[in-house]
Parts: C-alpha cells; structure tokens; sequence
C-alpha cells in the first residue's frame, strides 16, 4: 500500500450561473482590481492508502461522484499524488 | 401515523405536525436516527438547515441511513413530501429530478411569493385548479431549482412540475421568480406522483392564526387521498 493524497476539484459545470463568484468578482471590482472574471470551486484533499494511483483515482472518483460532487450541477476533477 | 423526519438543524418539523394536526392528519416528529416506525403510512422531510447546510444544502441528510428506508418506501408507493431543506434533502437523494442551488440574488429570501399550479392531477394539488394561483411564503438562500433544458422539457412533457413562480394574476414572468429558478420551477414531482418536493413553505399558510393565509392546506392535504 502506498500513502497518496487524492485531490478532488468541484466546480459548477459550464453555462451554471454562480452568484458568489459573481459577488466576489464585484468585490474585487470595488477595491479598484481590473479582472474579466471568476470562477470559484471547491477543492477537497483525501489522503488515503492504495495499491496504485489507479486504484486512488478510482475510490477518489467514487467519493466524488456518491457525495463531493453534485452530478446535475457539478464537474470534478481528481488529482492524485504520493504523500 | 405521518412521519416527519427530524434531522439535526430541522427547525420546521413541528410546524409541519402543527399544520397536518390542523388538519385532522396524525402526524409525529420522528429523530433520523430511530429509523421509521412501521406504521409510517406518508414522509414529510421539513425545512430547516440538516447538518449546517455542510457541502451543500440537504447533501448530508440525503446520505443518512434513514434515507436508504424513506428510497424504499417512496418507491413502494408511500406519499413523500419534502418541503424546503426537505425539496434540497430529496434532490439530493435522488428522489426528485433536478438540483436546488444558491438563489441568483446570492441573497437569503424571505418573502411571499405566488405560485401557479401546474398539474392539479397529483394528490398534492387535487385541491386546487390548473392555473389556480396560490400565495406562499418562502425562505430559503439555496432554491434555484437547476435542470438542464432537456431535463426541463422532460419534466414539462410528463407533467412533474407541480408550481411555477408567478406574479399575482399568474403570469410566469422573470420578474416573479424569487431565486432564478429554470422554468420558474417551485416543485417537482419525483417518478411516482406520490413523491413531491418543493421550496415555498405550505405548512407556514396552513393555520389560519398565523395570518399567511391557508392556501397551504391543499399541498398537506395530499397526504389524506
């Protein structure tokens, strides 16, 4: 078993609108910065053991698809390094 | 016996037992973790905030063990209601199509709002007419009913939606709708008609000493067909 920590990006699929990203962009506006846009998600770092980062991904995944992420609203992304 | 499922941070499963005895419909506070009595005969998932609102509104409730038992019931003909973190709690356990997701305002809104009904032919309408226009309060910062457009036409074509946000002579305009909900979606039906959830809050116009209204009454009713 190898100790990895699998890092699971969430964020509002493309087209879904995101009112606090768009607060924050208008935040940031306020205090005078220049930006074109801003997207926010969610990051979230799993450490776990498995036999291969194969084997990683595929729980990491799993846990995004059952609970992290929301399928109708939701893309996901899984990053998996050694820790 | 009605089962109102409390979860930690629920704050309106008394006022749905309040509401439903108003009614003459026996009901009783059920604590999430005790499982369902065997005489549950209808499943109201109240409003209120399970877990915190934790990853996303009603995303934990849905994973609670209970969940697994109210799947089970639902599919075996058992009316379900979920009403505000209940609508969220009931997405998000598949229930129900679709997704309720921060309002467009970014804004927690509590209002009264109208809703047109838009399939009188489910037990939780049976009271009321198509295109009845009916006044509900809500109060929820995560309503914005998600669908795809596909999903939506779906939803249209076999009659699942229940309630659309609407002005005060029931026109569905972008003006009236609360939260930036696709289709000005209020409620859903799940596969079965007697699987329903929606954000505005029937159980707060049900008794008439609270003084907003009881157009209420018609949705809670659903579960004395």
């Amino acid at each position: 078993m190898t100790a990895y920590t699998a890092t699971v990006t969430v964020r509002l699929k493309q087209g879904v609108l995101d009112p606090e990203a768009e607060t924050t962009k208008r935040a940031l506006e306020r205090l005078g910065f220049d930006l074109e846009g801003l997207r926010s998600a969610d990051r979230f770092e799993v450490d776990l053991d498995a036999d291969s980062p194969e084997a990683a991904t595929d729980r990491a995944d799993e846990m995004a698809e059952r609970l992290l992420a929301n399928p109708t609203i939701h893309d996901y992304d899984v990053h998996v390094t050694e820790r | 016996m009605i089962t109102v499922l409390q979860f930690g941070g629920s704050n309106c499963d008394r006022d749905a037992v309040r509401a439903l005895d108003h009614l003459g419909i026996d009901a009783e506070r059920v604590w999430f973790e005790d499982g369902l009595p065997a005489d549950t005969d209808g499943i109201v998932l109240p409003g209120g905030f399970s877990y915190g609102d934790y990853l996303r509104a009603g995303a934990m409730a849905a994973r609670a063990p209970v969940m697994a038992e109210v799947r089970e019931r639902a599919a075996a003909g058992t009316p379900v209601l979920g009403i505000c973190n209940g609508a969220q709690i009931g997405s998000e356990s598949g229930l129900t199509p679709g997704a309720f997701t921060t309002n467009a305002s970014a804004r927690f809104q509590c209002e009264h709002v109208h809703l047109r009904v838009e399939n009188a032919d489910t037990p939780w309408t049976a009271a009321y007419e198509e295109g009845d226009v009916v006044e509900f309060p809500i109060a929820h910062g995560e309503g914005r009913f998600e669908a795809t457009d596909e999903e939506l036409a779906r939803l249209d074509e076999e009659e699942r939606v229940l309630f659309r946000y609407c002005d005060a002579e029931g026109d569905v305009t972008d003006m009236a709708n609360p939260n930036g909900s696709a289709g000005n979606v209020a409620g859903v039906l799940g596969e079965r008609d007697t699987v329903a959830v929606l954000m505005p809050h029937p159980e707060r116009a049900t008794l008439p000493d609270l003084h907003a209204g009881t157009d209420g009454q018609g949705v809670l009713r659903g579960f004395s067909h």
